[in-house]
């Protein structure tokens, strides 16, 4: 069967696209609908839209870690966005927010970072399963 | 005092920075990480001074304080004995480590959990909280088990350390029990305010529970009859790790629980007569057990559980006196049997063999090994000028000063004192000038191998001929933490002709001619113990562990029988079970409001739903069962829509759209649709799918008209802004108010990651290595 030339080339201008857009979701979570959950989903359909529209392992090679790298990344960083408000004194994740609204992405605080490490979990475990599936 | 508690918990960080130490140290590797604890040390030592002033050292975090968890450490007499003892030996021990375990393959994760053990045991020692001094308890079981099951390629170091885990994993969770129960009467988990409130704690019925569950605790951790058995078996650690944690300070977290709630529950009738039968029948059980052994570690391992008899029975008594030797034994135990195992592993080392009938004439081969053996041996022996016959004279004084059976009790720690002095001559003087006719081409090991015991030895000679740095900055302290009232005696080694002195004449002159009968007793021992090895606890372990796996064999046969269907049916059907049990018995009379009527796109969306899963149950293909599931996802994700729950539906969608994808990787390495069921089978399915359609909607429909009672809606609108600096409830929700929650599920989802992927990947390796 030929292979289509329609997909390929759409994905390339959709994949960053689709990318931004999760972060975009990511950040505005707080405050819209969003957040790191849907966010990672977001970026985990982009990745495989690449995967099927050219192969897995080019997808596995465009990754700049490995899945599972993902996975812990992500873990340690909702992990120690609870324990940033220890070393001040505070209860096991307090939120910590800085006042003064940042450009973008406006007011930040450790729940922005907790919703980060979820969003990097969410891709990488999506990642790890669908191309250990997608490669066997 | 906080930095202190900054650098013990930084321990935690360190474990996780192994490896990257690993690539810039190489082989100094050991040398680096033991300079953690030998900076924790430094500042305990610093800060001995002013805990011998004030009494203790407090600081105070809030952790979760509506669980009553607070981060409450205190530093006194007690842990800071421990943790010297602790930081100490922990330094030497790495040292000794890195060459014992030299080129091993996995010598980082021995690294690794070694300081993970060395700052939890730091942790639990200066923990005020009863719940954090628990959670570090159950951190030092977990270390042991991963360090007992080191050399996890042979089968007894897994059984070893899986029995350890259980027996003491076991007495964890009764200790938890006990802690709760502790915590319900007194209103508070700090354990200063149990024992300012001692009294009317121990008049509440519920705390004799709560003694006993306490109890199991602390004994199956320092390995008390008849708990002891683990504790031998778990020998097949590697040695420094036996030194550090089964001998000298993981063991004696049982004891130091003891004395840490020795102020509690003293006054409590059944203390002293509990502790004291536990403590002395242990002492005597293991000393006999250890007449049966020619193992050096085996020996020392039962001689561990004599001295932990030793201190549980003299705490037991709760006199001054009696407290203050469980103390100085405490201490000079962790030196003298430290330095013994270190010595018992560079024996190993240096021929290969740890069996005492074997060893022979190491003396001139090993003379460094051989001078700290003696010294350790001599304080193990309780011979002048060491710190053990200081403690064995105290011990006995206060023998004779118990009220009840002094003498019948003398006499069993007398007994056991004797075996102590001949087990000590064959791991101490045995394998160094017996002649032997074996070839052991011994040879003296680098200084990581002579210099840890020897200063441990050399520290014994010390405290015995200058004890009272120690008793004025160690010792008092810890006993003062005890009883909460000041106790100061000095500690001498010549008391002038007493009863003791007679006493220690007495153990070492028998000590050594039953030393030098080794060959007479042992067959007979030997024979005997083997005998009663049948009825003992250890079988008892063996026999419940088996009835236990078979129980495990056939319920998960029954459960996990491997067929989808059968899982799901069993989910339902409890599920339908469970809340029809509910609902008959709670719900009386109730009336359905169906809201407004259905508007145009509800009609059709539903209509679509109903349609695609009825065609599911007739579609003959995967890719139109995916095709027909898929649209009664998106059609869901657009019903969310119409009643604004955006962000339902954008998570819908996204779940909807990767599933396809999920779908369409797996498809191809599906079989073909067949039926296989009978119509009476699909008939019950047909049943038992309708019923659990019709409970889910009787149920929302209820849920709906009333209301819940929660006010949990109303107050997470309320503050979601004023609080958390988000509008987005929902992801305030996840992310801040039930954060925790989310954390949860966040590792439940990395599980289910590996999980899958080891599925995976080992169906496919064993594919490829038996293709069929």
């Amino acid at each position: 069967m030929q292979r289509s030339i329609l997909l390929p080339v759409a994905t390339r201008y959709l994949m960053p696209l689709i990318l931004t857009f999760s972060i975009f979701l990511l950040i505005r979570g707080h405050n819209e609908v969003g957040g790191g959950f849907v966010g990672g989903l977001v970026a985990s359909s982009a990745l495989m839209l690449y995967g099927i529209a050219v192969s897995p392992q080019d997808l596995r090679r465009k990754l700049p870690v490995e899945p599972y790298i993902l996975v812990g990344t992500g873990l340690l960083i909702s992990l120690s966005s609870g324990i940033l408000p220890v070393l001040y004194g505070l209860p096991y994740m307090t939120g910590i927010w800085i006042k003064t609204p940042i450009p973008v992405f406006g007011k930040i605080g450790t729940p922005l970072l907790f919703d980060l490490g979820v969003y990097f979990l969410v891709i990488g475990v999506i990642m790890w399963i669908l191309l250990t599936l997608a490669e066997d | 005092m906080t930095l202190l508690i900054n650098s013990i918990l930084a321990g935690f960080g360190l474990t996780l920075l192994i490896p990257i130490l690993h690539r810039y140290f190489k082989s100094k590797t050991g040398l680096v990480l033991s300079l953690y604890p030998l900076i924790v040390f430094v500042q305990l030592l610093i800060l001995a001074a002013q805990v011998k002033e004030s009494g203790y050292l407090t600081s105070y975090l809030h952790w979760i304080p509506s669980l009553g968890l607070n981060l409450t450490y205190k530093l006194d007499g007690l842990g800071l004995m421990m943790a010297l003892l602790i930081s100490g030996i922990g330094a030497l021990v790495i040292f000794y480590g890195s060459e014992y375990l030299h080129g091993h393959s996995h010598l980082l994760r021995f690294y690794s959990v070694l300081i993970l053990f060395m700052s939890s045991m730091l942790g639990l020692v200066i923990s005020d909280n009863a719940l954090l001094l628990f959670l570090f308890w159950e951190l030092t079981s977990i270390s042991s088990f991963l360090l007992i099951g080191f050399e996890h390629q042979k089968y007894s170091a897994r059984a070893a350390a899986w029995q350890a885990l259980l027996v003491t994993g076991l007495g964890g969770l009764a200790l938890l029990a006990g802690i709760v129960l502790l915590g319900q009467i007194s209103n508070s988990f700090e354990i200063s305010r149990w024992i300012s409130q001692s009294g009317q704690i121990i008049s509440n019925p519920m705390a004799s529970a709560a003694l006993i569950l306490i109890l199991l605790g602390a004994m199956t951790k320092s390995a008390q009859f008849p708990f002891h058995f683990w504790l031998p078996n778990a020998m097949e650690a590697p040695t420094p790790v036996s030194a550090y944690l089964h001998s000298a300070t993981m063991v004696k977290a049982g004891v130091f629980l003891l004395a840490r709630l020795s102020p509690v529950y003293a006054q409590h009738p059944w203390w002293t007569p509990i502790l004291s039968v536990v403590g002395l029948v242990t002492l005597t059980t293991s000393v006999i057990l250890a007449l049966a052994q020619t193992d050096l570690k085996k020996l020392l391992a039962y001689t561990t559980i004599a001295a932990l008899g030793m201190i549980t029975f003299l705490l037991g008594f709760a006199f001054p006196l009696a407290i203050k030797s469980a103390m100085v034994y405490l201490f000079s135990h962790a030196l003298y049997k430290g330095a013994l195992f270190l010595v018992a592993g560079g024996i190993d080392h240096a021929t290969g063999s740890r069996d005492i009938r074997i060893l022979g004439n190491l003396a001139k081969a090993l003379p460094l090994t051989t001078i700290a053996a003696c010294l350790a041996t001599l304080s193990m022996m309780g011979i002048p000028p060491l710190i053990g016959f200081i403690s064995k004279e105290l011990v006995y004084e206060s023998t004779l000063e118990i009220s009840n059976y002094p003498g019948f009790i003398t006499g069993l720690v007398l007994l056991a004192n004797i075996i102590i002095v001949a087990v000590g001559g064959w791991v101490g003087i045995t394998p160094f000038w017996k002649k032997t006719t074996h070839d052991l081409h011994p040879h003296e090991g680098s200084i990581h191998f002579w210099a840890p015991p020897l200063i441990l030895a050399i520290i014994s000679i010390l405290v015995g001929i200058a004890p009272q740095p120690v008793n004025d900055y160690l010792i008092n302290p810890s006993v003062r933490s005890v009883l909460t009232s000041d106790y100061k005696t000095k500690l001498a080694l010549w008391h002038g002709l007493t009863p003791m002195l007679l006493l220690s004449i007495v153990t070492i002159i028998m000590g050594f001619a039953l030393f030098a009968l080794h060959k007479v007793i042992f067959p007979f021992s030997h024979r005997v113990i083997t005998q009663l090895g049948y009825i003992g606890p250890s079988a008892l372990y063996q026999h419940s562990l088996k009835a236990l796996l078979s129980f495990a064999t056939i319920q998960t046969r029954f459960f996990q029988n491997g067929y989808l269907r059968l899982y799901a049916m069993t989910i339902i059907l409890s599920t339908i079970g469970l809340s029809a049990l509910t609902f008959f018995t709670r719900v009386g009379t109730f009336s359905v409001d169906f809201g407004n009527p259905p508007r145009f796109y509800d009609v059709i969306l539903i209509g679509i739903i109903i349609i695609a899963a009825v065609l599911v149950t007739r579609a003959q293909s995967r890719l139109a069962t995916i095709a027909l599931l898929g649209s009664i996802g998106f059609s869901i994700a657009l019903i969310f829509l119409l009643y604004s729950a955006p962000d339902l539906a954008m998570v819908q969608f996204a779940i909807e759209t990767l599933s396809v994808i999920l779908f369409v990787l797996i498809i191809y390495r599906l079989p073909k649709y067949s039926q296989l069921s009978t119509r009476v089978t699909r008939g019950i399915d047909l049943i038992i799918a309708l019923t659990g359609g019709i409970l889910m909607t009787v149920l929302m429909l209820l849920i709906s008209t009333h209301g819940s009672d929660s006010r949990l809606a109303q107050y997470f609108v309320e503050n979601s802004e004023k609080l958390a600096f988000g509008r987005n409830v929902v992801n305030v929700i996840l992310v801040d108010f039930r954060a925790l929650d989310t954390l949860g599920e966040i590792t439940v989802l990395a599980i289910a990651a590996i999980g899958v992927f080891s599925l995976i990947k080992f169906t496919r390796d064993k594919d490829e290595r038996n293709p069929s």
